[in-house]
């Protein structure tokens, strides 16, 4: 093999230092939809190990997005009150009292842990009951659905307790910054990147050690693998709730950048729609997810904008193009054409070198 | 560890005691009890339903006993979990390749060679022993030019031999081969029966065939099944000429 082009090779170079000057270049409108968007991809690169890589379709990836979220969202409510008040929309509903479990996160050191450590072992503990029972395929894909649906339910029939359908809204200060100050604004933009590329390199050395080869045997003959005399169940919990934190900082910092966070934003159609942001960037890729989220999030905009009853139409044969014409997505069409850009793991040495060689055999 | 059986013996390896599989009345084994020294070969024969697979799947776990009790080296190992029978030291290849095809040749053996397998350890690189021992059984399967190849690319024969060597990458003390040609030619069958021999004495070998060429070139004592219970045990000649034997393949069983 050749040594790959420096120049290509380097091109995440290019986009990270855009990603850095954008504050300077794009409107205010369109650095809060870049920093909303780039949340969400850190969620879509959870769904990349989970579902590229160890193959569990998960329909319910909006669960532990709303988590980390929500948690952080009751921090911001309580930031700004004084011990003896409660939020605003408790008492329209008749409490006079905070319920026990919003008071630890009063804290901001208790709500910025809760943001990773309250999804992570939500997913743990739901991962390891499903998949000792070795719940696979399309009926996991249903239970996490129907987890989907529960929570938000939950939300918005809880009213008084989680803001109900409106959700919880109205934010000023985080740690005593302004969130509306452009300092702020700025800065929470960031720490988005910041966190996008973390958990991009992090990610990436995952899938490279021997932990991304055994999530890749287990994606392709479970059963080989435990009769090998592994037991799969530990490496897809793992993973799972590897990918459920990421939703849960990608939730977190989405709330922070769109002000908001509400059950329409948690329950079974956003949740699908996030599985469709990878599947169109190519789930294998992790620069795929990022790419797709970032694509199908600014059509949504421009779409829904130009024509709002379109939008859900467009997704729908977007994902069905997708899935027939292009399998690994935009990812794979760009790595297709410049064979080049392919990771330098062994897969993809293997694939663009060796396989000529195979029909030989 | 308990004495169990004819474990008082130290050279039985396995001991199937009075195994019975009933799938909702259909007995695919029926009381079935066979012994297996350390570093022997053995051959099981039988026309199809016999129970062959069943016994395989029993063995290692993947189907329960309805009665009866596995033994493996001396202990009782009928209730296992799968991976933890594989870690005392079973390891079995299926009918069908399950290489993983996605994975080099060479991923492929790393996983089997893995000696430590809790899930954490996977965060570190594969041992020096445990690569040394990948590239010996990628030389002893004749696959160290196809190393850097993805499993799913190999021609159907070299899926057997890597999964063969998967299952010899264990280190498994018992092989469980079942059906280890089907869908071989006559050059491949031949090296599959020469590689099997060379497993022998560090690793006893249960192999499960109907192709009665491949049988006669592995030698070795022969065990017949016939509707779930033993038939006949001896060598491959005595069993060719045994009119039992020949009574069941041709369907024609006399009372």
């Amino acid at each position: 093999m050749t040594a790959p082009r420096p120049l290509l090779r380097h091109v995440w170079i290019v986009f990270l230092l855009l990603a850095a000057v954008a504050p300077w270049i794009v409107s205010p409108y369109e650095l809060s939809l870049l920093g909303r968007f780039l949340a969400l991809s850190i969620l879509a690169l959870g769904l990349v190990l989970v579902w590229g890589e160890a193959g569990i379709l998960t329909l319910g990836q909006g669960v532990f997005f709303g988590l980390g979220g929500y948690v952080l969202a009751m921090h911001l409510k309580l930031a700004v009150l004084t011990p003896q008040e409660i939020p605003d929309f408790m008492t329209w509903s008749g409490r006079s009292e905070l319920p026990w479990w919003w008071q630890p996160f009063t804290s901001p050191g208790v709500a910025l842990a809760a943001v990773i450590v309250v999804p992570g072992v939500c997913a743990a503990l739901f991962a390891w009951a499903v998949f000792r029972r070795r719940v696979v395929g399309v009926y996991f894909a249903l239970i996490t659905q129907a987890l989907a649906l529960c929570f938000a339910t939950l939300l918005v029939s809880q009213q008084e307790l989680t803001g109900g359908f409106n959700g919880l809204t109205d934010f000023s200060t985080l740690l005593g910054f302004d969130l509306a100050a452009k300092g702020t604004v700025w800065t929470l933009y960031w720490i988005t990147v910041a966190f996008v590329t973390l958990s991009f390199l992090g990610l990436r050395w995952l899938m490279r050690s021997r932990f991304g080869t055994m999530l890749r045997a287990t994606r392709d003959g479970e059963n080989r693998v435990r009769f090998l005399g592994h037991n799969p169940t530990p490496y897809k919990v793992f993973a799972f709730t590897i990918s459920a934190m990421l939703a849960g900082i990608g939730g977190a910092l989405f709330t922070l950048h769109a002000g908001v966070v509400s059950p329409a934003l948690v329950g079974v159609v956003p949740s699908i729609e996030m599985v469709i942001w990878v599947a169109v960037g190519g789930r294998g890729s992790l620069w795929g997810a990022v790419a797709g989220t970032l694509l199908v999030n600014f059509a949504k905009d421009e779409i829904s904008s130009a024509l709002p009853d379109a939008w859900l139409y467009v997704l729908g044969v977007v994902f069905i193009l997708v899935v027939t014409l292009m399998p690994r997505g935009v990812a794979g069409v760009i790595e297709d054409a410049v064979p080049r850009l392919r990771p330098a793991s062994p897969r993809g040495k293997v694939a663009t070198v060796i396989s000529p060689a195979g029909g030989a055999s | 560890m308990s004495a169990v059986g004819a474990a008082a013996n130290t050279q039985v390896l396995l001991t199937v005691d009075g195994v019975t599989v009933d799938f909702d009345g259909f007995k695919a084994l029926n009381g079935f009890s066979m012994t297996l020294d350390r570093g022997a070969l053995r051959v099981l024969i039988g026309p199809n339903g016999a129970g062959k697979s069943t016994l395989c799947d029993t063995i290692i776990g993947r189907v329960r006993a309805t009665s009866g009790h596995v033994y493996f080296k001396g202990e009782d190992i009928t209730n296992l979990p799968e991976y933890q029978i594989v870690q005392r030291g079973i390891c079995r290849k299926f009918q069908t390749p399950g290489v993983l095809s996605s994975l080099t040749v060479l991923d492929n053996l790393l996983i089997a060679a893995r000696s430590d397998r809790r899930w954490w350890r996977s965060m570190t690189a594969a041992s020096a022993a445990e690569r040394a021992r990948a590239d010996a059984v990628l030389e002893q399967v004749g696959l160290i030019e196809r190393r850097d190849m993805l499993a799913g690319e190999l021609a159907h024969g070299e899926k057997q031999w890597l999964e063969i060597g998967m299952v010899v990458a264990t280190d498994a003390d018992l092989l469980l081969l079942d059906e280890p040609t089907a869908g071989m030619g006559p050059a491949e069958t031949s090296r599959t029966a020469e590689l099997i021999h060379s497993l022998l004495g560090r690793h006893a070998v249960l192999v499960i065939d109907h192709d009665m060429s491949f049988v006669e070139q592995l030698g070795g004592r022969v065990t017949v099944l016939h509707q779930g219970q033993f038939l006949k045990e001896g060598s491959v000649a005595q069993i060719r000429k045994d009119p039992d034997v020949a009574a069941v393949y041709l369907g024609r069983v006399e009372h």
